[in-house]
C-alpha cells in the first residue's frame, strides 16, 4: 500500500508489518517502526529539505545521525519543537514535521509535558553502546560494580546497527549485541539507557545526560511519564566510547542534494533497508567507504565508480576493484552537476600536492549518478574528553585529532580514540571496562570478544582538505562548502585569513563555522584542514577550538525540569499570610518572601492606598507584618565582645532590656547590613537583619567566628521563622497595645524608646514588645511565637477597630522611613556606601575597633566629594523621579555631540509623601551634604527636572513624634 | 561540578558549598598599626596562582562549617581538604 519505492525488499531493523503515516512539509509519506523521519523520507525517494539558511541553496539529507547539518525539523504539535535533526527523530504514527532553513522558532504555547531530573551515583559510567562501550559495560558489570551504560541511539549497537557482514565471536554482530544487552539488563546493578545523550562532562566525573523517554512512543504518551529526564551522574570511573563521525569532502558543489556521507549511505542500506539511489559514485580518501561500496552492490545498486584520492590502490581498494567495481585512484570529484539533486559528478586527477594536473578542462571526466557518497576520513567524538580539558593530539596517519593521555578517572576506548577496526574496539572496550571496575574497587578479569569485519587491515588515509576548483583561486570558491549549516565556504575562510586572522578560534568567530546547532560536527576539522591549506602547515599545528557542553542541543524545558511555575523558587510566607490574602493585599517578592505591598480598599490604586495607609500611621494607628526581618540569636560568654567587633557601634555594655540600632560593614568600610538588636540577657542578644540579608549575615557571622575568632564563646542561631513580628505604628498605637497587653505599663516614662519588655498578652500569649520605630512615629513591635502570630495579629486588629487601625504594606513602610531619611541597605546603599556617606557618622564608634574601622582613614573613604545620601525635592512639586535617575549639575549639556555627561549621582528611592504633600527622593550625590540648598538637575529621559537638595530627614527632623 | 570532601560530612556536590576565597589570609591583629598600603593589600590583594591554591569553603547547606581546600587551579583537582585548625599542607601558596 505504501509508496516506499526505495525500500529494499528485506533486511533492516524495521517492523514492516506496521505502517506509520508521516507528513513532511505537507507531503504525506509512510514508514515503519524503527525508521527515523530521514529514513522514511529517503524510502519515499525524497531527500530534499528546506533551502540553506543564508544563500537559499537547495539542500538534502547528508548524514544518518546527530551530525546531520541540513535536515532540521520543526515537529508540529500542540507545543511544537524546533531544530531537531530528521536523522534523530523516531517515526511515530501521525507525525507532522516541517523542514527548517537553519532557524527554529520557540513555540510560545505553554509546554504541558512533564520534565524531570534524576541524580545517580555509579561505579562505572560507560558512554556509548557501540562495540567498545558494550564490551566495557559487559566487562565491568561482571565484577558486580554498579554500571550505567548510556547511548543516544534508539537501541544499543552503535556502528554495528549499520553493518552487514561483521561478526563477533563467530556470530553475527547484532546477536552479540543482543546477548550483552540481555546480560546487562539481568544484572542487578547495571542500567542501560537508550535515547540518552551525555551532553556535558564536568569535574570529578560528573556527567549530565538527557534521556528522551516518550516521543518515540507516539501519541498520547503515557500519563504522568516525564517526556525527558536529565540525569546527573557522579561516577567513580568513566569510559568514553562515543565513536567517530565521518567527514565530508570540500569541493565545488559539495552541498548539492544527493551528496551523502558514505557511512550514512551504509546505515540507510543496512539499518533502515533503504537504497537512497539507483546509481552511485563514491568519493573517498580512505578504506572505510569500500564497506559502503560492497553494501551498495549487495543491495543491487549500481556503483558507477569509486573515486579514491590515494594514488595507489590499497589492498582493500584492490579487493573491491577485483569484484568488478571501477576504482579510479589518484582522483577526486571536483564538481557536481544537477538542478535540485545531483545528476552527475566531474572527476579530476590529483597530483601529489593535491592539485589538478594537466589540462583541467580536457582531463575532467563526467560520470552520471543520482548519489555521491563521500568520505574524507573520520573524526573521533572527543567532546566529553575535551570538555574536561583532556588533551588532543593530531595523528598524521589517521588524519584525526585523537585523545592524548587521559582525564583522571576516565578512559577513552574504541573509535573515539582512533581505533577504527572492530576487533580493536572490542579489545579496548573490554580492557577499559575491566580497568574501570578494578579502579572502582571491583576486581575482575575478562577476555575480550573477538570481532571480525568484512575487511582486513585498513590502508592509509590521504589528507585532502581542499579539492581545487577548476577555475579561479580559493578566494573565489564560493561553492566549496565547509559548513553547510552556516553556508560558509572556502572563500569565507580565505576572507578571514585575508583579514589577518590566523587562529582557528578567530576564524571560527569571523566565519561562524562550527557555531550552528551541530557545533561543527562535520565541519570543524575540515575548517582546520582548509585553514592549514590557507596558511601552510598541518591541522595539528592549527589545533582545535574548545569543546563545550552541550554536545547536542538540550531543550530548556528539560533543563528546567519540574522547577518552573510554583516550583521555580521557594515562596516563603509568614503565619499571617492567609489574613493578608483574605484582605486583598497586593504582594511583592522580597528575597524569597511574599510581603504585602499595600492593601487597597474598594477601587483604590496603589497611590491612593499608600496615601491612606500613610495617613493612618502618621495620624492614627496602623499595623504591619514585619515577620520577614531576619532574626539571629547570638549567645555565649563573648557575645557582647563579638558584636562589638562586627558592628560599628558598641553593644557590649548595652543594658539587658534595651535595644540598639546597629550597622555592620565589610573590612573595606562599606555598609553590609543593619538592624535593631536586643540584649535579652547577659549572654544573649537578638539581632535583626534586613529581610533579604538574613542568610548572608548569618554566614558572615559564622565566617568570622570559625575562621578568625574561634576562641570566642559565641553561638549563632537563625530564629527568623520562630518569631512573628507585628509593628503597631502611630500616635494611637499606645492605646491599642495597652488593650492587648494590659499587664504592661506602656507609658513613655515606664517603657522608653529603644527598650523592650517581656509580658503576657490578655490572650495568654507570651510576647516580647519593643519600643522601636522605623517611621519616626510612636511605635511598638510585638514579637510572639510564630504559632500565635495570626491570632495576635487578629487580636490587635480587633483591639484597634474603633480607631480604624489600618494594615499597611511595604510601600507605605518605604515612604514612612524615607521621609525620615532611614536608608534601606541594598536600595539606598550598594556596597560602595560607608555609614558616613549615609549620614550616620553617629553610629560609628570612635572608641573601639570593629570590622571596617581601619578603612575610614584610607584616602578614598576620606574624600570630601564622596557620594552622600541626601534628600531631593523636585521643584515642580509634581514629578516623581524614577529610581535610578541620574543627577547632573545645572547647565550640563546632554547631547550626543558633547559626549559623556558628568554624573553627580543617582536617585535611590523616590515616593510621593502624603505628609509633605509632594514627591521626594533620596539620592546619592557627590559631596551632597555640602550642596544642601542647591538646585541640581535630575535627567528624566529627555526632560531635565529641577531638584532642590535637602538633608535626608524631611519629616519631623526634631524627632518630636516618637513618644506619641 | 567539584566533589568536595567536607571534613565533617564527607563527599558532597559543589552546590552544597560556598567559596570563600584565599585561605590563610589572617585578619590583622591591630589594623590601626598597618600603613594604608598594608591595609589595602589585606583588603584587595589576593594570590592568583596557576597550580595548587589554598582556599576556604563553607558547607552552606550541610554542617555550615568552614574548612580549607588545596585545589589545583589548572586541573581543578582537589589535593587536600583540611580543617581551619590544621596546618597548611606542603607545596602550596
Ligand atoms: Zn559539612
Amino acid at each position: 500500500m505504501s509508496a516506499q519505492p526505495h525500500r529494499l525488499p528485506s533486511g533492516g531493523r524495521i517492523d514492516r508489518d506496521t505502517v506509520l503515516r508521516l507528513t513532511v512539509d505537507g507531503q504525506e509519506l509512510t514508514g515503519h517502526p524503527g525508521d527515523t523521519v530521514a529514513s522514511a523520507m529517503l524510502a519515499a525517494g525524497r531527500l530534499d529539505v528546506a533551502p540553506s539558511i543564508y544563500r537559499g541553496r537547495p539542500r538534502g539529507i547528508v548524514a544518518a545521525g546527530v551530525e546531520e547539518p541540513n535536515a532540521l525539523l520543526e515537529v508540529l504539535g500542540r507545543c511544537s519543537e524546533s531544530m531537531l535533526p530528521a536523522t534523530t527523530v523516531s517515526l511515530v504514527d501521525g507525525l507532522a514535521v516541517r523542514t527548517l532553513s537553519g532557524l527554529g522558532r520557540l513555540d510560545p504555547t505553554g509546554d504541558e509535558a512533564v520534565y524531570d531530573k534524576k541524580f545517580a551515583h555509579t561505579d562505572v559510567l560507560v558512554v556509548g553502546a557501540g562495540p567498545a562501550g558494550l564490551a566495557a559495560a559487559w566487562a565491568a558489570a561482571r565484577s558486580g560494580a554498579r554500571v550505567i551504560l548510556l547511548d543516544e541511539q534508539s537501541e544499543p549497537g552503535g556502528s554495528l546497527l549499520s553493518c552487514r557482514e561483521e561478526t563477533v565471536n563467530g556470530s553475527p554482530a547484532l546477536d552479540w549485541v543482543r546477548e550483552v544487552v540481555a546480560e546487562l539488563e539481568s544484572a542487578p546493578e547495571a542500567t542501560v539507557l537508550s535515547r540518552t545523550t551525555a551532553f556535558g562532562s564536568y569535574d570529578d566525573n560528573y556527567v549530565v545526560a538527557v534521556q528522551h523517554r516518550t516521543d518515540h512512543l507516539g501519541h498520547p504518551a503515557p500519563e504522568g511519564m516525564s517526556r525527558r529526564r536529565v540525569w546527573h551522574i557522579r561516577a567513580a570511573r568513566v569510559v568514553i566510547a562515543t565513536g567517530a563521525h565521518e567527514r565530508p569532502l570540500v569541493f565545488a558543489g559539495n552541498d548539492r542534494p544527493g551528496v551523502l556521507l558514505a557511512s550514512a549511505v551504509r546505515g540507510y542500506l543496512n539499518r533502515y533497508a533503504v537504497a537512497p539511489c539507483s546509481r552511485a559514485v563514491v568519493s573517498t580518501t580512505n578504506d572505510s567507504a569500500y564497506d559502503t561500496v560492497t553494501d551498495l552492490v549487495a543491495a543491487g545498486v549500481e556503483v558507477a565508480a569509486v573515486i579514491d584520492a590515494r594514488p595507489t590502490l590499497s589492498p582493500r581498494a584492490a579487493e573491491v576493484a577485483g569484484t568488478g567495481v571501477r576504482v579510479v585512484p589518484g582522483s577526486a570529484v571536483v564538481e557536481t552537476t544537477g538542478a535540485s539533486r545531483v545528476d552527475g559528478v566531474l572527476v579530476g586527477a590529483l597530483d601529489e600536492d593535491g592539485l589538478l594536473g594537466g589540462d583541467v578542462e580536457a582531463d575532467v571526466e563526467t560520470i552520471a549518478c543520482d548519489l555521491l557518497a563521500v568520505s574524507g576520513g573520520w573524526s573521533p567524538v572527543v567532546h566529553l574528553h575535551s570538555q574536561r580539558q583532556g588533551r588532543l593530539r593530531w595523528d598524521e596517519v589517521l588524519a584525526a585529532f585523537v585523545p592524548e593521555g587521559t582525564v583522571r578517572g576516565q578512559r577513552v576506548a574504541g573509535s573515539a580514540r582512533g581505533t577504527f577496526d572492530l576487533g580493536g574496539c572490542l579489545e579496548e572496550g573490554t580492557e577499559a571496562g575491566v580497568a574501570a571496575a578494578v579502579a572502582a574497587g571491583f576486581p575482575i578479569e575478562a577476555e575480550a570478544p573477538v570481532g571480525r569485519a568484512a575487511t582486513g587491515e585498513y590502508g592509509p588515509v590521504r589528507q585532502l582538505w581542499l579539492v581545487p576548483g577548476r577555475r579561479g583561486e580559493p578566494a573565489d570558491w564560493h561553492e566549496h562548502f565547509v559548513d553547510l549549516q552556516r553556508d560558509q565556504t572556502v572563500a569565507d575562510v580565505w576572507r578571514a585569513t585575508g583579514a589577518g586572522l590566523r587562529g582557528i578560534e578567530h576564524v571560527k568567530r569571523h566565519t561562524s563555522i562550527g557555531t550552528a546547532h551541530d557545533q561543527g560536527r562535520t565541519s570543524a576539522v575540515n575548517a582546520i584542514g582548509v585553514l592549514a591549506a590557507a596558511l601552510g602547515g598541518t591541522p595539528g599545528e592549527i589545533g582545535t577550538t574548545s569543546y563545550r557542553a552541550p554536545y547536542t542541543p538540550v531543550s530548556f524545558a528539560a533543563l528546567a525540569g519540574r522547577e518552573r511555575g510554583d516550583l521555580f523558587d521557594p515562596e516563603r510566607t509568614t503565619p499571617i499570610h492567609p489574613w493578608h490574602v483574605a484582605h486583598g493585599a497586593r504582594f511583592e517578592i522580597v528575597g524569597q518572601w511574599l510581603r504585602p505591598r499595600y492593601f487597597p480598599r474598594d477601587g483604590e490604586d496603589i497611590d491612593a492606598a499608600v496615601a491612606r495607609e500613610s495617613r493612618a500611621a502618621r495620624r492614627g494607628v496602623a499595623m504591619m507584618d514585619a515577620s520577614t526581618l531576619g532574626k539571629i540569636e547570638v549567645c555565649g560568654a563573648d557575645a557582647g565582645e563579638f558584636l562589638d567587633r562586627v558592628y560599628t557601634n558598641a553593644h557590649r555594655r548595652l543594658p539587658v532590656g534595651s535595644a540598639r540600632y546597629g550597622v555592620m560593614c565589610k573590612p573595606d568600610g562599606m555598609i553590609l547590613d543593619d538592624g535593631v538588636n536586643l540584649r535579652l540577657d547577659e549572654n544573649r542578644f537578638l539581632l535583626t537583619t534586613t529581610t533579604g540579608g538574613a542568610a548572608g549575615v548569618l554566614d558572615w557571622l559564622e565566617e568570622w567566628l570559625q575562621t578568625e575568632w574561634p576562641e570566642l564563646d559565641v553561638y549563632c542561631t537563625s530564629v527568623t521563622e520562630q518569631w512573628t513580628t507585628i509593628a503597631v505604628v502611630g500616635p494611637k498605637s499606645r492605646q491599642v497595645v495597652a488593650r492587648v497587653a494590659p499587664d504592661l505599663d506602656v507609658s513613655a516614662e515606664a517603657f522608653p524608646f529603644m527598650t523592650f519588655r517581656e509580658t503576657t498578652l490578655a490572650s495568654g500569649v507570651p510576647a516580647r514588645i519593643c519600643r522601636i520605630s522605623f517611621s519616626g512615629e510612636l511605635a511598638y513591635e510585638i514579637n510572639v511565637s510564630g504559632w500565635y502570630g495570626l491570632a495576635v495579629w487578629e487580636q490587635l486588629y480587633a483591639a484597634g477597630a474603633d480607631l480604624d487601625i489600618t494594615p499597611y504594606g511595604t510601600e507605605t513602610m518605604h515612604v514612612l522611613r524615607a521621609e525620615k531619611g532611614y536608608p534601606i541597605v541594598g536600595q539606598d546603599t550598594d556596597g560602595t556606601v560607608t555609614p558616613q556617606d549615609a549620614g550616620m557618622d553617629w553610629v560609628v564608634s570612635k572608641r573601639k575597633d570593629f570590622i571596617g574601622n581601619r578603612s575610614y582613614t584610607r584616602a578614598d573613604t576620606a574624600r570630601a566629594d564622596r557620594r552622600h545620601l541626601i534628600g531631593l525635592l523636585p521643584v515642580d512639586r509634581v514629578t516623581r523621579l524614577p529610581e535610578g535617575t541620574q543627577i547632573i549639575a545645572p547647565d550640563t549639556p546632554v547631547t550626543p555631540e558633547r559626549g559623556p555627561v558628568p554624573m553627580l549621582g543617582h536617585v535611590t528611592s523616590s515616593y510621593h509623601s502624603e505628609a509633605l504633600g509632594r514627591p521626594f527622593a533620596l539620592a546619592l550625590v557627590a559631596g551632597g551634604r555640602d550642596r544642601i540648598g542647591e538646585t541640581l538637575i535630575a535627567q528624566v529621559g529627555d526632560s531635565p527636572v529641577e531638584v532642590l537638595v535637602a538633608g535626608p530627614v524631611l519629616y519631623d527632623p526634631e524627632g518630636n513624634r516618637r513618644d506619641g | 561540578m567539584l566533589l568536595l570532601d567536607c571534613p565533617w560530612c564527607g563527599p558532597r556536590d559543589e552546590t552544597e558549598y560556598h567559596y570563600g576565597g584565599q585561605a590563610h589570609v589572617r585578619y590583622p591583629q591591630v589594623p590601626a598599626d598597618l600603613t594604608d598600603q598594608e591595609w589595602a593589600e589585606y583588603l584587595f590583594f589576593r594570590d592568583n596562582p596557576e597550580g595548587p591554591f589554598a582556599e576556604r569553603w563553607v558547607h552552606s547547606t550541610g554542617c555550615r562549617r568552614w574548612f580549607n581546600v588545596m585545589r589545583d587551579t589548572t586541573s581543578y583537582r582537589v589535593l587536600a581538604v583540611y580543617r581551619p585548625t590544621d596546618p597548611r599542607p606542603e607545596g602550596s601558596r
